[in-house]
């Protein structure tokens, strides 16, 4: 790449700043090295400092309070939300919905990764920028476009099945089509993303490999089995375990497409809170709610942490 | 054996070899083209539905993915005209460039400190960086609420340019520490030598040398603050502070008729800025987005 240019460029750089006498600066500079570095990272410490951590330990607090935040009543929200039916019906649905989205968007990208691998070098560049597409626009406008297609009376999808001679389906009616169409739209939102993560994976498996796998006979099958999988498994596995939480989080295409709706099917923990803290203004509940989220999140990130730094020991 | 002359049955290996790539390279072209019609549909229907006229939007006749009577800007003018639509573009335009402003100079002074100075603790903030940048908006939308009650920004636009850095510098942060600590120490060493001191440092040499990463991180970040959903939906509830996403979401759907050619018009134009971005400097930021994940 430009390597060379931006090193002579930055040599000449630091050339321009040579000026007063070496070994006042020298010492200075040592001397005054961790406070500085200190003060460089403070305000990525105040920022995390106050806008993460403290917000997730006062939502453990605020959790624990009664709804007017007057009182404190300990594990009562948690035990309140056990008791109801809706509570339930999200832990089922958050799961249908993590685990379906990330399996299907996990296969079509790695089907994608695969199909664009096998173009000529200068031809890929193109087809990944069209399927990229999904991915780059905001999912909330992406998925207003989404809720115009399934319309049930004047959109593109029931106009197609009228003609083959079928009936029209309300999408986002029925409680089990608006769970398929979110788990769709989040599918098609999402599996660029395994696109290109599996692509990177794929051009850092060595060619050489492919060749002696080629030379005794392997078959395509075998070469996938054998050679590209292994190679990629750590890829895999961090795109895999990332893509989980950011699924198991999502709000914006539930909100747009069903706003949780028909008769609460298609309500996630994050569209729950949203509903049950900022439009009924339970704020202690909701804090609840999501703090449902941090157990998954917790037991992902340590899958992800030791994954990446397998990979780091592994170079 | 000899080596240079192939046996048939080899020769006809290779052939087969030969033309089983090439009918590779046709099924990939095939079903890429699948592929690609389920991506690009819904933004092409978004498209052909702003450009038609109500008549036609409301209307069952005709093949709906083509634009049957004459196609009409109306709804691109009433956006600008009779709607809220131009102030929801400037507030997102204002709070991107200050939330990519400070997300991406808070990173890069601290990435610099992280890759290159050591001090107690660094390590253990390294990698609470990276835990940091897998925290949901969703977990602690709650909370934030609460807070910037406190801070006395709820309802402003200045409430999303204070959340929307949380969401950008750690993953920026990451990233940055890669970048800055692939570039060869030897170099710094000759600065030091010249007298130069970290912050010279910094901006001459390794703020240059690190572009790429540089590019790639200020896209995250401008992604991150430009297609944000939850955050502005939960903390701006009047019209004069409200961003794209959610105003577009929002305020375009009136009473019970849909008005579906502005809506698409409202959700293209929002989605046209990244779009276009992505265009110029995908390279840059797919580079840095796999080496996040990649390098480690």
């Amino acid at each position: 790449m430009t390597q060379p240019m931006t090193h002579v460029q930055a040599v000449r750089a630091t050339t321009r700043v040579r000026e007063a006498s070496l070994g006042a600066r020298l010492r200075r500079i040592v001397f005054r090295k961790s406070t500085l570095a200190f003060a460089l990272v403070l305000p990525l410490i105040v920022l995390i400092g106050g806008l993460i951590l403290y917000p997730f330990g006062y939502s453990i607090y605020l959790s624990m309070l009664n709804k007017a935040e007057t009182r404190f009543v300990g594990l009562d929200n948690f035990r309140f939300l056990f008791r109801r039916e809706t509570f339930w019906m999200v832990v089922q649905q958050s799961v249908i919905f993590t685990v379906t989205a990330v399996f299907f968007k996990s296969l079509l990208g790695f089907i994608l990764a695969h199909l664009i691998n096998v173009l000529p070098n200068k031809r890929q560049r193109l087809w990944r920028g069209l399927s990229l597409v999904p991915w780059v626009m905001p999912p909330a406008l992406s998925s207003l476009g989404w809720w115009w297609l399934l319309d049930p009376s004047y959109s593109a999808i029931n106009w197609i099945i009228t003609s083959l001679g079928g009936v029209r389906i309300a999408f986002l009616a029925d409680p089990y089509w608006a769970r398929f169409s979110v788990i769709l739209v989040n599918i098609w939102y999402g599996s660029p993303f395994f696109m290109i993560m599996y692509l990177a994976g794929l051009k850092s498996v060595p060619a050489d490999l492919y060749e002696a796998a080629e030379i005794d006979g392997a078959t395509r099958f075998q070469r996938l089995r054998y050679v590209t999988i292994p190679m990629m498994r750590n890829i895999i596995a961090v795109t895999v375990l990332f893509s989980t939480i950011v699924t198991f989080a999502n709000f914006d295409i539930v909100r747009v497409l069903t706003n949780g709706g028909p008769r609460g099917m298609t309500e996630l923990f994050g569209t729950w809170a949203f509903k049950l803290g900022i439009q009924s203004g339970d704020i202690p509940q909701a804090a609840a709610v999501s703090l449902f989220l941090f157990p998954i999140l917790a037991v992902l990130a340590f899958f992800i942490l030791r994954n990446v730094s397998k990979r780091a020991s592994e170079i | 054996m000899s080596e240079t002359t192939l046996s048939p049955a080899a020769a006809g290996k290779v052939g087969s070899i030969r033309s089983g790539r090439r009918w590779a390279l046709i099924l990939a072209y095939i079903f890429l083209g699948v592929f690609v019609v389920f991506f690009l549909f819904p933004p092409y229907y978004m498209l052909v539905t702003s450009f038609k006229t109500d008549h036609e939007i409301s209307s069952l006749a005709g093949i709906p993915w083509i634009i049957n009577e004459s196609p009409t800007l109306y709804h691109y003018k009433n956006l600008f005209t009779n709607t809220m639509f131009p102030t929801f573009f400037k507030n997102t335009v204002i709070v991107t460039v200050c939330s990519v402003a400070l997300s991406m100079a808070i990173s890069i002074l601290a990435a610099y400190s992280l890759a290159r100075m050591r001090f107690i603790g660094s390590t253990v903030l390294a990698t609470g960086v990276f835990l940091t940048y897998l925290v949901p908006d969703t977990l602690l939308f709650i909370p934030l609420f609460k807070v910037l009650g406190f801070l006395g920004v709820m309802n402003t636009k200045w409430a999303l340019v204070l959340v929307f850095p949380t969401l950008a510098v750690p993953f920026c942060t990451w990233i940055m520490i890669g970048y800055f600590g692939s570039i060869p120490k030897e170099l710094d060493e000759a600065a030091l030598i010249d007298g130069a001191g970290h912050l010279q440092m910094l901006f001459r040499i390794f703020i240059p040398v690190a572009m790429p990463g540089i590019i790639a991180a200020t896209i995250f970040a401008f992604t991150v603050s430009w297609a944000g959903f939850l955050y502005p939906a939960a903390f701006i509830f009047s019209n004069d502070e409200m961003i794209l996403t959610v105003g577009t979401v929002t305020t375009l759907i009136r009473g019970d008729v849909y008005h579906w050619g502005g809506l698409m018009a409202g959700a293209l134009l929002g989605a046209a800025p990244p779009v276009i971005i992505y265009a110029f400097l995908m390279d840059y930021y797919i580079s840095g987005l796999t080496a996040g994940a990649t390098k480690g």
